[in-house]
Parts: C-alpha cells; structure tokens; sequence
C-alpha cells in the first residue's frame, strides 16, 4: 500500500523566503532611516515623559497669572520664563521668540521637501537652491537657540531671591532663578538634545548640498539620499512640534 | 569629446505643480494650527488648565500627523511600514500615561 504524493519544491528564488522581495517596498537605506527615527523618537519621549513625570510631582502654582512671581516652591509657568526677545531689552513679549524659532524650523521642513520634489525630477538646479535654503533655516534655528540659552543662563535684571536671602541670576545645573532646580535641567537637557540632532541635520544637508553641486546624485542616477537625508530633517521638526507643545505651551 | 560622452544623460523633468501647491497647503495648515495653539495660550484662561492641556495635545498630534503623513510621505508608504513605524508608540503614550500618573502622587505623598 504504498501511497505517493506529489510535493512541489518551487525553484530558488521563487519564495518569498528566498530574498529579492521587499514587503515594505522600500529600499534598505529608507528602512534603516525609519526604524533608527523610531528608536530615536523613544529617547526624545523619554525625556519628555521623565518632564511630565517630575514637573507633576513638584506643586503647580495656585494664584493668578497676573501675580505671578519666581519662586522655588512651586513650577514656573513657561511663558512667564520665555518671554524676552533680542534686541528688545525689557519688553514683555511672552513666546513671542519661540514662536519665531518654531516658524523658521517648520519653513526649514518645507524647503526640505521642496527639495526633495526636485530631486525627483532630477533638477539639480532646484536641489541645490532648496537644499540652501534648509541650512539657512536650519543655522538661523541654532542662532536663536544660543541666544535663548544664553538669557537663560544669564537671567532677568531683577533676579529672583533665595529664602535665605541671597540673590541669584539666571540658571545652571545647581541654581534657578525661575523655579525648582529641574526645571533648568529639564530646560538644557530636552532642548540641548534636540539642538545637537538640528546640529548633525544642518551637517548632514551640508553634505547633501555638497554631493549635489559636484554632481554625485546626477551620476548615481537618483537622489534617493535627499530623501532620507529628509526624512531625518522632518523628524527634527516634529521633535521640536512636541518640545514646544509640553515644554513652552503646557 | 571623450569627457562630453562621460558626462549623465540626464533629462529634466518639469516641476510638478499640483505636488508643490499640495505641500505649500499642508505649510499653511502647519503654520494655522500654532496661530491658533498661540490664540489657545493668550485667550483661554489658565484656570480652564484642563482644557489648555487637551487643546493644546490634540493640536499637536494634528501637525504630528501632517508632518510624518506628508512631509516624511508615511501616509503614501507600504501599510505595513506605516504600522510598524506607528503600533511601537502605544508604549510611549502607556509611558505617559503611567509616570504622569506616578508624579501626581509622589506629590501627594510629600509631606
């Protein structure tokens, strides 16, 4: 009683084990820009989330918004610390800078895509003035942030004073003068991390915008590079998206 | 002659318009959405805390979606990319939920 049954063994490479199929229709370099923008998403929400875990523990300020005064027993409200703009010496101009920054990285984004809608259309001429305008954007972005950073650092006219009676100014990683201690951490750590990752991206563009102009991607026959170049650039801009909504807005 | 023969063959295809006025729109939506997260701010009175904080999330997660759908092309991608770029972000919304949780009562915990 023997009993035969035929088994059909497809030829190699005819599975879809046997390579030379890509599922998410994507090549490998686009792949690997996503999946690294998905890790380093998870470390920018550990930061954010370690905020929301401290700034929740510490008490929020009980009067009104008016009255308010920095103190260290209580967080600070964001827009009464952000509020100072360059070249504007005391004026009272709550987010009004941070907006401006936010503006300048979102135009910064455009310009980027823009380039990568050229790039598609092999017009090398057009990647290379939008590719310029995305460095612009991005260097005008870590000017503004060095300028932050550094009123932060120095602080108000006024100062803020101690319950033992010193006075201080400004902030570093041991003294505030706008709130709790973390509340200065917090500030260099988030924004510092994101302004190293606008930093390696301005980097990054420069060296597109170099490999452009010498005609690398012409060569190539694609500029598949801008585009994943892009994609890095766009998450740096929604990194911030959140950044100001929980650090400057909430 | 020879350097002339080396030289890519490329072929320039004109701007595509419809595109480029698509991705000027999603600016503009971007660029509406953070006037109004500045009406929010300046207009709703910081005692309605809660409905600040809500507004000012659902805004957020508005230009998230046309930042990563349009701009970073996810929306046009593979679905299957798309899910496994957007399923491992429940971890970091449970994470948010949890440790705000937690600090609420470290808080109330202090003496």
């Amino acid at each position: 009683m023997a009993s035969t049954s035929t088994v059909t063994v497809p030829a190699p490479g005819k599975t879809e084990w046997d390579g030379g199929v890509s599922p998410m229709n994507a090549s490998y370099g686009k792949l690997m820009m996503w999946f690294f923008l998905l890790s380093d998403a998870f470390t920018f929400s550990a930061l954010l989330i370690t905020y929301g875990l401290v700034r929740s523990s510490h008490k929020a300020y009980e009067g009104t918004v008016d009255a308010f005064t920095f103190s260290q027993a209580y967080w600070p409200i964001p827009e009464k610390v952000f509020e100072a703009v360059p070249f504007f010496h005391g004026l009272n101009a709550p987010l009004v800078f941070v907006g401006l920054m936010t503006f300048i990285l979102i135009m910064s984004s455009v310009t980027m895509v823009l380039a990568v809608e050229a790039g598609h259309r092999m017009d090398r001429k057009a990647v290379e003035k939008w590719m310029l305008w995305t460095i612009i954007g991005g260097f005008t972005f870590l000017a503004c942030q060095a300028w932050e950073w550094s009123h932060f650092i120095h602080g108000t006219d006024g100062g803020s004073i101690l319950a033992d009676g010193t006075k201080i100014f400004g902030a570093n990683l041991s003294i505030n003068q706008y709130g709790p201690p973390d509340f200065a951490a917090f500030f260099f750590f988030i924004t510092g991390f994101h302004g190293f990752h606008v930093f390696s991206g301005v980097m990054l563009n420069f060296l597109i915008y170099y490999n452009t102009v010498t005609g690398v991607y012409e060569r190539r026959g694609h500029y598949e590079m801008v585009e994943k170049v892009g994609l890095y650039w766009h998450f740096v801009d929604l990194v911030w998206v959140f950044v100001f909504t929980f650090f400057y807005l909430v | 002659m020879a350097h002339a023969e080396d030289a890519p063959q490329v072929t320039v295809l004109p701007p595509d318009t419809a595109k480029i006025k698509k991705l000027w729109t999603v600016a503009g939506i971007l660029g509406a959405v953070t006037l109004l997260e500045f009406a929010v701010a300046f207009g709703v009175p910081h005692e309605m805390k809660d409905l600040r904080v809500w507004t000012f999330i659902l805004m957020t997660i508005v230009k998230a979606a046309y930042i990563v759908g349009e701009f970073m092309h996810l929306r046009y991608e593979a679905k299957v990319l798309l899910w496994s770029i957007l399923i491992p972000m429940v971890f970091v919304v449970w994470m948010l939920v949890a440790f705000v949780y937690e600090g609420i009562h470290i808080d109330l915990a202090r003496p």
